[in-house]
């Protein structure tokens, strides 16, 4: 019963009209009573089903606690997708959809329901034609990771049977170490094939994230300058105006740099950096990106290459905002940092000493995530420098989100009698010049992952040579001194600044 | 906001874009193509309206050309254009000018269109009635990199299909294509899933409807087998029956909404299959524009062909026979073929 493309008559390269639907299959989700799967799971399942990339028969197993019937199952997708979902609600899509739609209630370590998950999967395989087909998605807290595969295995869930595929998809943290990692890679692997575990690292999902490659390796205009000879350096921020919320839990030990830097802001460097890949597929694009984290180098120095800051009481975008040390449920004495940067630099001929500036933070001024790739000054100018006076840096800055897009910055003539020359910037917004809504990411990566798709997925080893790079750095913070304190709404402490000015150079304010 | 010009010429109304544009303080727009709507008064607004949902998707510069009738020989020796822009608001998310054209200018839409295209943009002409026999020697479907057609809004549809394929240029695209997107795509998510051979189909659906015969086309040139056509009351495209070496599979929509999915073997599913709108229908023209050949070869594999083939394999088997295996033997060609495409088309205009 496999469903090999390549045999299908009606399938043609050239038809590009037809889009990639996934072949038969169900979504089991793990945790499906969470806010990540209520406000994105849910949501991207429909507008899948919407835009009719999803096949017939598509099934959606919930898996969790709560004492739900189908119907309830099928009531609470209802209510998250009417208020999530990016497209309009059809009623035919929901007819469709409602068919395959399961639940199944139990604990981790309960073999019942495990077994009864096993009875469910086969009923659909016969009743929606799903050919044993199945995609795990984890969408628990990491503890419960090795429960929850290991009872996939104990029950057999996990088989690879012939033409079949299981796969298991796991949500960030992927560990909070290399040592935690690694762990978490063994216990998965066992269960799982590598080539079956999809991590989801939803920023590589994000259009603009998938348009750096465009940019950079689709034109002429950029890839001669994208080289130490032109770049003074690289700026890599992701800025959030909220704190921690109801996340004390999880976030209090973890931190900022563990939470963002490691995987978000790593990939988004690596993407930014790399060669050219041979190809677009899977592998090539991981052997790049392996090559170029592979390369980052830790400046000697940590203690002035690196800062971490906690928010502080203070007033954000107008409302009153406690400090980090006074959230619920955090430790009066946490050393945890709210606010993170690093400077790292890539050993390698393209890049040797153009740094790359890292930031992130919660409570900073607004929210934004962003690459400035920011160019040298002009070696000579034949202007006098009145003229010149309030000309900054060229810059290229990819707006990651939001407000999608691409800014140029470079320097234009005033209009007048006089010379003078003034920053303007160019803009691309992909709100202008396409679709209002491009798909969420989430959509993008469930329907790769039905594909088998792994492009858009991080590798083992780019997890690994990650916590390589933010390792060190952690180590150094545990031992030497604390975080700085920063105001809420503010973009983050004076530490921060005073590391770029070292450098003769600021941040850019995104 | 909108400026109205009276008596007026393409520079002019160049300038009161660029004009309007400073006023309304959103100087550059990143639009991405020029749409060249080619009406008549009747559809003009219905037509606009669809590009302007269309522009959500793909931000344009839209030209609406309505050949005005003159009714006696004074009007005709005067020539007049009228232009109406709108901008902001008003227009979606791009701009829109509607040009109205009197007289003589009539005949030379393409020097007042000319001037008003984007630069280096693409364009895409798009006639929603009254599409020229020949798209791309039409003065202004050859400023279009896409020339889009409708051959359901046509008089003589299928009769249409032909000529459209006569003169197919690369770039040329038909909305009756278009519509049967969805279709395509769940007959072929249906082939993915049963490994089977398949031996012929039917496709079923309202009369004077092309959709039905660019679909049964494309299965018999991308299946090679013979299909056949049969007629029922609609909406659109109601059902097809592919016969396979593993049993029937059907994709029935009664409808218009929601289609059942059956497959011999397989518990019958439901498949979310809503006929679309116009401007659902123009924004996924828009998403390509380049050639589109898999239409190209369903066109060209022309309607005397599929009728000959439908006749030549036993045409008498009816729905409910499971052929298990159609014996593939040019020998019995059966006279009593009873092809769909019957009949001299009778006056109804099918288009909406």
């Amino acid at each position: 019963m496999s469903a090999v493309h390549g045999a299908n008559p009606l399938r043609d390269a050239a038809d590009r009209r037809l889009p990639r639907i996934a072949g038969p299959s169900g979504l089991v989700i793990f945790g499906v009573t969470g806010d990540l799967s209520r406000k994105k799971l849910m949501p991207a399942v429909y507008d899948l089903a919407n835009r009719g990339l999803l096949p017939p028969g598509f099934s959606l197993i919930g898996f969790a606690r709560r004492e739900w019937q189908d119907e309830d199952f099928a009531q609470e997708v209802h209510d998250a997708v009417e208020q999530h979902a990016r497209t309009p609600f059809r009623e035919e899509v929901w007819q469709q959809l409602i068919q395959g739609m399961r639940f199944v209630q139990g604990d981790f370590d309960d073999d019942d329901a495990f077994e009864q998950l096993k009875d469910t999967i086969e009923e659909l395989d016969k009743a929606q034609g799903t050919g044993g087909n199945f995609a795990f998605y984890l969408s628990v807290p990491p503890k419960f990771f090795p429960k929850v595969v290991q009872q996939l295995k104990k029950h057999g869930l996990a088989d690879q049977k012939d033409g079949s595929w299981r796969r298991a998809v796991i949500e960030k943290p992927f560990g909070h170490d290399l040592v935690s990692a690694k762990e978490l890679n063994e216990v998965v692997h066992e269960v799982f094939p590598p080539n079956e575990v999809f991590r989801i690292d939803h920023y590589l999902g994000k259009e603009t994230v998938q348009n750096i490659l465009a940019l950079r390796f689709a034109n002429t205009l950029f890839e001669p300058i994208w080289n130490r000879s032109y770049v003074d350096h690289v700026q890599i921020t992701m800025a959030e105006d909220i704190g921690i919320g109801g996340r004390a839990g999880y976030y209090d030990g973890i931190g900022a740099a563990r939470d963002v830097i490691q995987n978000h802001l790593l990939q988004l460097l690596a993407l930014t950096a790399m060669e050219e890949p041979a190809s677009f597929d899977a592998d090539a694009l991981a052997a790049e990106k392996t090559k170029v984290l592979g390369a980052v180098k830790l400046p000697k120095d940590l203690g002035k290459s690196t800062v971490r800051g906690q928010y502080a009481a203070g007033w954000q975008g107008g409302a009153k905002a406690v400090g980090y040390l006074q959230e619920d449920g955090i430790d009066p004495q946490s050393k945890t940092d709210t606010y993170a940067a690093i400077k790292l630099e890539i050993d390698n001929r393209r890049w040797a000493g153009v740094p790359f500036y890292l930031r992130t933070g919660k409570r900073l001024g607004r929210r934004v995530t962003e690459i400035a790739v920011v160019f040298q000054r002009a070696p000579h100018s034949p202007f006098d420098s009145t003229a010149t006076e309030e000309l900054g840096r060229n810059a290229i800055v990819i707006r990651v989100q939001p407000d999608e897009g691409v800014t140029v910055r470079f320097g234009s003539k005033v209009p007048g009698t006089q010379m003078e020359i003034r920053d303007v910037s160019m803009d691309f917004a992909y709100g202008e010049s396409f679709t209002e809504s491009s798909p969420e990411a989430y959509e993008r990566l469930i329907l790769d992952v039905l594909l088998g798709d792994s492009n858009l997925f991080p590798r083992v080893e780019e997890v690994e040579l990650s916590w390589k790079i933010l390792d060190p750095i952690e180590q150094f913070w545990d031992k030497h001194g604390k975080p700085a304190q920063y105001q809420s709404g503010t973009w983050g402490p004076v530490e921060a600044d005073e590391m770029l000015a070292r450098d003769g150079r600021s941040w850019r304010r995104p | 906001m909108k400026t109205d010009l009276t008596d007026t010429t393409s520079s002019k109304i160049n300038k009161a874009l660029v004009l309007g544009r400073r006023a309304i303080g959103t100087p550059a727009v990143g639009m991405v193509l020029t749409l060249v709507i080619v009406t008549d008064e009747e559809n003009a607004y219905d037509a606009l309206k669809a590009a302007n949902e269309a522009s959500r998707e793909h931000p344009s510069r839209t030209l609406v050309v309505i050949k005005r009738v003159s009714r006696s020989p004074r009007d005709r020796s005067k020539a007049r254009l009228d232009a109406e822009v709108r901008l902001g608001a008003d227009a979606s998310t791009g701009e829109t000018v509607v040009l109205r054209l009197y007289g003589e200018v009539g005949d030379h839409a393409q020097s007042v269109v000319l001037p008003l295209l984007l630069p280096d943009a693409p364009v895409v002409v798009w006639w929603p009635v009254n599409s020229p026999t020949d798209p791309a020697k039409d003065p202004l479907g050859a400023l279009a990199q896409r020339r889009v057609t409708d051959t359901y809004a046509a008089e003589q549809p299928i009769h249409e299909l032909t000529a459209r394929a006569d003169a197919y240029t690369p770039g040329d695209t038909d909305l009756a294509w278009t519509r049967i997107t969805p279709w395509r795509s769940m007959l072929a998510a249906a082939l993915d899933q049963v490994v089977c051979e398949v031996t012929s189909a039917e496709v079923e659906g309202e009369e004077f409807n092309p959709s039905v015969e660019l679909l049964a086309m494309w299965l018999a040139e991308r299946l090679n087998i013979p299909v056949r056509r049969s007629a029922s009351t609609g909406p659109g495209l109601t059902s097809v029956r592919m016969e396979t070496s593993s049993g029937p599979i059907v994709l029935d929509r009664p409808d218009g909404s929601l289609a059942t999915l059956s497959i011999q073997g397989q518990p019958d599913r439901a498949v979310a299959l809503k006929r679309r709108d116009t401007a659902e229908l123009i924004a996924e023209e828009l998403r390509r524009l380049d050639p589109d050949d898999t239409y190209a070869t369903a066109l060209k594999f022309g309607l005397e062909r599929l009728d000959e083939e439908a006749a030549v394999t036993a045409p008498e088997v009816v729905v409910e026979t499971v052929a298990e295996t159609v014996v593939e033997s040019a020998a019995p060609a059966a006279p009593a073929a009873k092809p769909a495409a019957k009949k001299a088309p009778a006056k109804k205009a099918a288009a909406k």
